[in-house]
């Protein structure tokens, strides 16, 4: 075949695009395409597949979608913490003339897709996981407000992990660090497709978001049950609202930045180039206005888990629920405020820094009073030591210490020295460690018998906390040593020998931390084969106060047979205290919405749009939006959408479930 | 609040009616006043008829936020009573962080161009 | 505020909802269309945050004045107000269950929309024809961005008009359709907003500079 012809069909792909010159890539790909194949062969044997589609893949019920974004999240953690260890690798051995084991390019990617990945496809699913699961529950709702779009959210969060996988085996991913700052990541100086994978694995996981906020906030407005006011929702419902407002008020700009950025390399405008009267420094600033807010997207919700944990294992109410939810509103709106400590030493002078300095520092009084808030509700409790009021524990200590070198950070002066050296790295993975991942870590052993019936194991459970909490210390605090001394991020090989021990120190604490997510996996397996010792059929395996833990455990498709009705802060606590009944009779038929495959579709061929305008193979790129544009026509053709369960199924199921009540008795 | 469950499911059944429709009248006011404010910043800029070109500025970004509400009022039929007030602190909201990221990126930005880049030179070229 | 919702006979508080409703379809859907609004609302923010800091660096090319005709402009801005008072006459006909005239006014409508986006594109082209690319200055390039983004939303927004029209000769104003109607109406309205947005700031300021 011709050239041309070949460029036609395969764009920028080629057989040298496959990174066949790097042993350590080719063996992962072994390693994935054996783990991969055998899945598949797995699935096939026992048939799986037709459920699979049927039950998870189309389903439009917030449960599976929830359970379906932690897998994800979990999933990617295993990437982004295997890019950790190889990060922690290099930097440890390479002193004393020694370039390490990873090349320059290979290392850039490294770094670069860690971030993006902890950030964009672990912290992201596991956090709206959770949200998507609980929030509905909580608030006594059947589903959430577009069902039908909370799966489409779904597929396209997964269309953008997809393609950063990819990157991995055919091409390369960005090296420009996770935020692909210009000129850099522009096309004169990052000519291959890594940044084109960046921005469109996050252009298409973004669209997403959006949409999933959306479909948060108007479930929590819209769908909550009666007699809940504003200010009787869960601590829980009030982040996840919050965080929803944030997700919707920064990700389009987020999304502006990106598409200037592809206008940029496509088509050669000018926005961040360094001529023709581009501003690179532009795209810095805009990037932060969705940055900061960012960072609060991650951290409330996992506040809100601490409140409803912090409740529940200290058997009281939550101490300050005025004051938990005013803070929340207020981090929410001063998270606005707050983006240029990010840059500070850009040169904007000394009036616009000591303003963001001023603001920054602000935000450290709300979530301060939470973290009291937290410890008055403990104080004289009945404090019961389960896994997720251990990590909670955990957090509160973690945190605190991360939020006093933000502080440290937000003296404009102070971060001149410390700017994009380790000791901000240290920084923001004490605050997103020990709040968002222990968070997410906490919220899944508390809602994990919700969610499937049984407890999740004890001593497991111990080894992953007592791992990940030690290696957490012992990986991070060294860094903020080695910034003091003026160690900068993103270094490949060290000069000073005298700084090796530190590397060392980190790199045992990473191993500490394997440690701690290879008991986590073995948690859940060793629970599942347990499951019959571990089993809850009341429902409520915790005492606890909200009303999720009113119905069953796993709760039916319909989450409620009858929409509660809501007196109390802690609904369920106050349910259980005046010696609620729940109903046996009376069952109606119950309205709820079908399954559909359009999500997966859409976002299959928006992910196929993606890969083309990655490669540009243009035909691919244009066929797949054109498809996308007629298949998303003819969904809004099909007016049926729903269906209702039918009485004597309700009948069933709950009765099922009567007996298992009857049976612990 | 006694009758919290009744009044929930009242809200379900009259959803669609709390949302403003307008009427003729009140479409075609907010036509005409639109028209005005349209016609009124081009003739101002067209003709040069205000003496100086800052005012002219001025006036015609008034015009335009005045426009901008007569547009929300007449034809997007904002009110504080549509769905319990949501839409207008959803608005309220976005107007505010609109506010903010707008105006601190000029001004952050022009503070980046007046420390660190030789600006003056460059806009002068033109 | 412990108030008891439907007492029941022993006066304990009721905690389910017997005999329930559930929420009629679409009993979210302008909320939710009204908050991806406001996020493509900041959208455009940005857009014109881009424009209002890159505006001025022409990179010696071509400047505002040289190249906006305003009489251009104010012809496309009546379109586009006048686009705007019949869609509310096919709103206000589509509450008298009028099928015929709602779709008249519909297609008057898009015919609007159309010589909106025709006038627009013929300005691009005269503008590009004359050297003025968006690779020409950072100035050019934030003002095809943010017109040309606006311009997408105009096109979005008639493919989105003519399936609407479609599906209501098909199925009649039934209840879905005029909630579609009701949300295409507000992203209508909404571009038009942003409009008042352009031709003061990028137009006409432009001109002053």
């Amino acid at each position: 075949m011709s050239p041309d012809l070949l460029k036609l069909i395969f764009g920028r792909l080629g057989i040298d695009s496959l990174p066949l010159h790097e042993p350590i890539v080719v063996g992962t790909f072994v390693v994935v395409a054996l783990g991969g194949a055998t899945l598949l062969a797995g699935l096939t044997y026992f048939r799986l597949w037709g459920y699979l589609w049927r039950e998870w893949f189309t389903s439009v019920d917030h449960k599976r979608i929830g359970i379906m974004y932690m897998i994800l999240g979990i999933v990617m953690l295993l990437r982004g913490f295997a890019d950790a260890l190889m990060m922690r690798g290099q930097q440890m051995l390479a002193f004393n003339g020694s370039e390490g084991y990873l090349n320059a390019h290979h290392y850039d990617q490294v770094f670069t897709a860690h971030g993006v990945i902890m950030i964009f496809f672990v912290a992201m699913p596991l956090v709206t996981g959770l949200m998507n699961y609980v929030v509905p529950l909580q608030i006594g709702a059947r589903d959430v407000s577009f069902p039908f779009l909370n799966n489409f959210s779904f597929w396209m969060t997964v269309g953008g992990a997809v393609l950063v996988m990819a990157s991995l085996f055919i091409g390369e991913f960005a090296r420009t660090g996770w935020l692909a700052y210009p000129p850099l990541s522009n096309i004169g100086y990052s000519p291959d497709v890594g940044v084109d994978y960046y921005i469109w694995a996050l252009q298409v996981a973004g669209v997403g978001t959006t949409l999933s906020g959306i479909n948060l906030i108007c479930t929590i407005v819209k769908l909550r049950c009666p007699g809940m006011t504003m200010m009787k929702m869960p601590v829980f419902t009030w982040t996840s609202l919050c965080t929803n407002i944030l997700i919707v008020a920064s990700f389009p700009v987020l999304t502006v930045v990106l598409a200037l950025l592809s206008l940029d390399r496509y088509v050669g405008t000018n926005f961040f180039t360094n001529d023709f009267g581009g501003s690179p420094m532009m795209y810095v600033n805009l990037i932060w206005i969705w940055g900061h807010p960012e960072v609060y997207i991650l951290v409330l919700p996992a506040f809100g888990i601490f409140s409803e944990v912090t409740s529940t294992f200290s058997g009281k109410r939550l101490f300050g629920y005025t004051s938990m939810v005013y803070a929340t509103v207020v981090i929410t709106i001063l998270s606005y405020l707050v983006w240029l400590h990010h840059f500070f030493t850009m040169g904007s002078g000394a009036s616009v820094n000591s303003f963001f300095g001023i603001t920054t520092m602000i935000i450290s009084i709300p979530t301060g009073a939470k973290m009291f808030n937290w410890l008055f509700t403990m104080y004289r409790g009945r404090i019961r030591f389960e896994l997720p009021m251990m990590w909670t524990i955990a957090f509160m200590l973690t945190f605190v210490v991360g939020g006093m070198t933000g502080v440290l950070l937000a003296v404009p002066p102070a971060d001149f020295v410390l700017h994009n050296s380790l000791f901000l790295i240290a920084h923001f993975h004490n605050v997103i460690i020990g709040g968002v991942v222990f968070g997410a870590f906490a919220g899944i052993n508390y809602w994990f018998p919700k969610a499937f019936g049984f407890k999740l194991d004890q001593f497991w459970g111990k080894m992953s906390f007592w791992f990940w909490v030690s290696g957490f210390y012992l990986a991070f605090m060294p860094l903020y040593v080695l910034g003091l001394m003026g160690v900068t991020r993103r270094l490949r090989v060290f000069d000073d020998p005298s700084l090796q021990i530190w590397f060392i120190i980190a790199a045992i604490g990473a191993v500490f931390v394997l440690i701690g997510i290879m008991s986590m996996l073995m948690q859940f397996a060793v629970s599942f084969l347990k499951r019959e010792q571990l089993k809850d059929v009341t429902g409520d395996p915790w005492d606890a106060r909200t009303l999720e833990w009113a119905t069953s455990s796993p709760p039916p498709d319909y989450n409620f047979a009858f929409t509660p009705v809501v007196h109390d802060n802690d609904a369920w606590w106050d349910m259980k205290r005046h010696g609620y009944q729940r109903p046996l009779t009376g069952f109606k038929p119950i309205h709820m919405p079908s399954n559909t495959g359009t999500g997966v579709i859409l976002a299959g061929f928006a992910t196929a749009m993606g890969f083309g305008l990655i490669w540009y193979i243009w035909w691919l790129a244009a066929g797949s939006f054109i498809a996308m544009l007629a298949v998303g026509i003819g969904h809004t053709f099909n007016y049926h959408r729903d269906f209702d369960i039918p009485a004597d199924d309700v009948v069933r199921t709950e009765n099922a479930r009567t007996k298992l009540l009857a049976g612990v008795k | 609040m006694i009758t919290d469950t009744h009044a929930a499911h009242a809200d379900d059944h009259h959803h669609g009616d709390d949302h403003a429709h307008g009427t003729f009248s009140s479409y075609m006011l907010g036509f005409v006043l639109s028209v005005v404010l349209t016609a009124i910043p081009f003739w101002l800029v067209m003709s040069g008829a205000l003496p100086s070109k800052q005012i002219t500025a001025l006036v015609i970004m008034a015009f335009a936020v005045v426009q901008i509400v007569v547009h929300m009022i007449y034809f997007l039929h904002m009110n504080t009573k549509s769905e319990n007030g949501w839409t207008m602190m959803a608005l309220i909201f976005t107007v505010v962080m609109v506010v903010i990221a707008l105006s601190g990126s000029l001004w952050v930005m022009s503070h980046l161009n007046s420390n660190m880049m030789p600006m003056h030179e460059m806009t002068g070229m033109k | 505020m412990t108030v008891a919702v439907n007492p029941s006979q022993t006066g304990a508080p009721v905690f389910y909802v017997a005999d329930e409703h559930p929420h009629p379809e679409g009993f979210s859907t302008s909320l939710g269309f009204w908050i991806y609004l406001m996020s493509d609302c900041l959208i455009f923010a940005m857009l014109f945050a881009a424009f209002g800091v890159l505006g001025g660096n022409y990179a010696a090319g071509p400047a505002p004045k040289d190249l906006f005709e305003l009489p251009l402009v104010a012809v496309n801005t009546t379109m586009l107000l006048l686009s705007s008072i019949t869609y509310g006459f096919a709103m206000l006909t589509m509450q008298q269950n009028k099928i015929g005239q709602t779709q008249l006014w519909l297609a008057i409508t898009g015919l609007f929309g159309l010589a909106f986006i025709g006038i627009e594109l013929s300005e691009f082209a005269h503008m590009i024809h004359e050297g003025a690319t968006p690779q020409r200055s950072a100035f050019l390039s934030a003002f095809f961005t943010l017109v040309g983004t606006h311009g997408l939303h105009v096109s979005c927004g008639l493919i989105w008009l003519v399936t609407l029209m479609v599906q209501v000769q098909k199925f009649g104003l039934i209840e879905a359709n005029r909630r579609r109607l009701m949300c295409l109406s507000m992203f209508w309205h909404f571009l038009d907003v942003v409009w008042i947005g352009v031709f003061t700031f990028v137009y006409l300021l432009g001109v002053l500079r």
